[in-house]
């Protein structure tokens, strides 16, 4: 009864905006080679995923390993229209895609999930704890909802040095019901930091929906009551992410302050590698995987502007060997030397 | 009857104050609510209100008056056709209360008028009152010229000469800018490097932690200042697990050149939720600097280390001794090492080892056990983590006895640890165990008999000391 009443004052009463919104975002109109570039990389990101899954199968990675696969789309979309090593990003765990969305190196990033001393951290991090400061990629976190206000600091620093770079702080759909994601939504506003804060709406925080843990399931409308103007993205339409990219980019970048963006994606695997996935049916996976898949829609983009099967092969071999390559890498590695124990735990000595 | 008025105390640490202004004269009639005059504090402008009803009768101490005691007689209120004619214009002279430090947020701020009575007998003055009995001479060469400060001048001024020489650095926090901060620690940082440096953050320890991190990660050097480190439990996940953990996480790869720093440790009659000293939490933690001074010289120069620094750092202050003066070096720019202990006073019968504000009690057991013929030698850790054990161990192997004397709770603590190290490393310079004063092991209480039980007092130093050396 509560929630039709609601329902009901909602649709008498359009909330009325009141201040000036970033335009409506429009999809984007690649070209050829820009589309193909989106593909080469959502599909790095897969068949690099695909391995890593195997690798922990076969007890080669350890612990946590928390895999990306159906949100492909998220990272590339946005990260293409970002500048590396200017702009900054941050996100949580599920950080692999990120990394491999700006231009990192897969070896390093393999090798770091098998902990061996080639890793990006040394086999000091792991696969939730990996950073790239050359690429101003700042993690790679494990308290689900940290990311975001360190991103509010690392917008903040963009802000004081007056560098004009932006950041873009990742989080999902339960770190967005963290306390501090609405105390830093409340500095980045009131300090107009130049921050896009972006919830990848998987539909599932570990084994809760999004319906049994958020009180309002629209996500992209929890920075209204901080002024922060708030888009829902297609999060499995590269295209689709990219176009909002531009605009949000834009506008954040011009100094208008935070923007929210929802992007509703889904991932295929469970929450990390040892999550059975027992809170949702095989059917409901199978279906998004048919009807919905970012890298099978992109694909039948590149057909429609003429890219031939076989081009499309050649590059699929073309990226299964650099995730081979990758993956001997990371499995021939030496492991870190003992004494590496002791290092980098304080940067100066006293 | 004539109603005294009597200059009143108008926040918790108030000794005397300034007669700034009279807003009535002699004749006026006043009501409750009636704003009197206006009082200068030592941090800021308050006015004073009539309570009853009545005519001014007499004005004894004329506006513009400095150095007005608290409880002293200032104007004298007469009901209708009273004559006040022989009453005395003698002020009567007022009782000399010390001045305690309490928090001056909000949550804890007496009503003005509702003159909290400063409680001379409780623990936190008798901890304030043996620092005063024993200050800290600062470390520098014979000769150096000092100049008289208060540790929270001294704290201002570290930050203030590292904001002129690193424009990276800032300083962020709750009523740090505007307010000139909670303690006043920040006093004047907003006028001279505007709000772009010293910025207020809205009540949300967790939030501005994070940023706070995020921005020293960015390449910044911000010194976050909590109001107290009782408060910084909200942020605690991002200085251990953000800030401590991450250039060990990333293989050496991201730096966290930040400063947390604020009041800790016991305060004076705020209870348990505003009590209590986090030293061994944070000491516990690889990744982190931990330093908690005693005095001002060794809270300057370790803050503007602290500041230098390219890890995280927790830097305690104590609230009780941020009003305490001490001499501080008179150099252009007086940094301290990180991680080094002192010897605060020599002696060869016993060590006594402590920190923060327990060095006060420790230096004024040291002068009592000196009148009963021990020679006590004090031992001020400065730095938590890392610890200075070398020094530590060599005057152990000096006086073969140690009492640690530590302002917290025993269990896990500080005086654990040192303990350890003693039984470790220094078992054979042993002549008796070690012993610790600590706080008892409780929440601290309000009443202020149950506070004074709860707290080190140096007598029980000096029963310590007399023990480990049977006497």
């Amino acid at each position: 009864m509560a929630k039709a009443a609601t329902k009901r004052a909602s649709a008498a009463a359009p909330p009325t905006p009141n201040r000036e919104r970033p335009p409506e975002p429009k999809r984007y109109e690649a070209t050829k080679e820009e589309l193909l570039e989106f593909y080469r990389q959502m599909l790095l990101i897969r068949r690099f995923e695909e391995r890593a899954g195997q690798l922990y199968g076969l007890g080669l990675i350890g612990g946590f390993c928390h895999l990306y696969i159906g949100q492909e789309a998220v990272a590339v979309g946005l990260q293409s229209a970002m500048k590396p090593g200017h702009d900054s990003v941050i996100t949580g765990y599920r950080d692999h895609g990120h990394m491999l969305a700006y231009g990192i190196d897969p070896k390093v990033i393999m090798a770091e999930l098998t902990g061996r001393e080639a890793g990006i951290s040394r086999g000091k991090g792991g696969s939730m704890h990996m950073f790239s400061t050359e690429h101003k990629f700042y993690g790679g976190h494990g308290i689900v909802g940290a990311q975001v206000s360190l991103g509010t600091g690392l917008a903040f620093g963009h802000k004081y040095s007056g560098d004009g770079g932006i950041c873009l702080a990742y989080f999902g759909d339960g770190a967005a019901n963290q306390g501090q994601v609405y105390e830093s939504f409340n500095m980045a506003q009131l300090w107009n930091l130049p921050i896009i804060f972006v919830i990848e709406n998987n539909q599932y925080a570990m084994g809760t929906s999004v319906n049994r843990a958020s009180a309002e399931d629209q996500l992209y409308k929890r920075g209204e009551s901080f002024r922060i103007p708030g888009i829902q993205v297609d999060g499995m339409d590269v295209l689709a992410v990219r176009g909002a990219a531009e605009t949000v980019v834009d506008w954040v970048r011009s100094g208008k302050g935070p923007v929210l963006m929802e992007l509703k994606t889904y991932r295929y695997r469970g929450h990390s590698m040892s999550d059975p996935a027992k809170y949702r049916s095989r059917e409901e996976v199978q279906a998004v995987r048919e009807k919905s898949d970012p890298i099978e829609a992109a694909k039948r983009d590149l057909e429609k502007l003429g890219v031939s099967e076989d081009e499309l092969k050649q590059l699929d071999k073309e990226i299964r060997a650099i995730v081979a390559e990758s993956a001997d890498f990371a499995e021939q590695s030496p492991e870190p030397e003992p004494s590496e124990l002791y290092t980098d735990v304080l940067v100066e000595t006293y | 009857m004539p109603i005294e008025l009597k200059m009143p105390a108008l926040s918790p640490t108030m000794e005397e104050g300034t007669l700034a202004k009279w807003l009535v004269k002699e004749g006026d009639e006043v009501t409750s609510g009636t704003i009197l005059a206006e009082i200068e504090t030592d941090k800021a402008t308050m006015e004073f209100e009539a309570v009853d009803e009545g005519k001014v009768a007499k004005i004894l101490v004329p506006e513009g008056t400095d150095e007005v005691k608290v409880g002293t007689v200032i104007a004298i209120l007469a009901a209708d056709g009273e004559d006040v004619s022989a009453e005395s214009a003698a002020p009567a002279p007022a009782a000399k209360a010390k001045p305690i430090e309490l928090p001056a947020d909000q949550k804890t701020e007496p009503v003005p008028g509702n003159e909290a009575q400063t409680p001379k007998d409780s623990g936190a003055y008798q901890l304030v009152a043996a620092a005063e009995r024993a200050p800290e001479p600062p470390e520098v060469p014979e000769g150096t010229e000092t100049v008289r400060q208060t540790l929270r001048e001294a704290l201002r001024d570290a930050m203030a000469e590292e904001m002129r020489k690193d424009e990276r650095v800032f300083v962020m926090g709750e009523e740090v800018a505007e307010y000139q901060g909670a303690y006043k620690v920040t006093q004047g940082l907003l006028d001279e490097f505007g709000d772009k440096r010293v910025i207020d953050t809205p009540i949300t320890e967790y939030g501005f932690a994070g940023v706070g991190t995020g921005a020293a990660m960015g390449g910044l050097r911000p010194i976050i200042e909590f109001m107290t480190f009782n408060f910084a439990m909200q942020a605690i996940d991002h200085i251990i697990n953000s800030a401590a953990k991450t250039n060990y996480m990333s293989g050496g790869q991201m730096r966290c050149p930040i400063v947390f720093r604020g009041p800790n440790g016991a305060a004076s009659r705020v209870g348990a939720q505003h009590s209590q000293n986090y030293g061994p939490w944070y000491a516990n933690v690889p990744g982190l600097i931990v330093i908690a001074p005693y005095g001002a010289a060794d809270a300057k120069g370790l803050l503007k280390a602290a500041i230098r620094s390219q890890d995280p750092v927790v830097f305690l202050e104590n609230e009780l001794l941020y009003g305490q003066s001490f001499d501080v070096p008179k150099l252009d720019d007086y940094v301290l090492p990180i991680g080094k202990a002192r010897v605060a006073r020599e002696g060869k019968d016993v060590t006594l080892v402590s920190y923060s504000i327990g060095v006060g009690v420790a230096l004024d057991a040291a002068n009592q056990l000196a009148e009963q013929g021990i020679d006590a030698e004090v031992v001020d850790l400065r730095t938590l983590r890392p610890l200075d054990k070398a020094t530590v161990l060599k005057s152990l192997a000096k006086t073969n006895r140690m009492v640690v004397v530590e302002e917290g709770w025993p269990v896990c603590s500080i005086s654990s640890e040192i303990m350890a190290i003693a039984m470790e490393e220094g078992f054979d310079d042993l002549d008796a165990p070690v012993l610790r004063v600590t706080n008892e092991d409780v929440p601290l209480p309000y009443a202020a008999n149950l506070e004074k039980l709860a707290l080190i007092k140096a007598a029980d130093v000096v029963e310590a000391a007399k023990k480990v050396t049977y006497r």
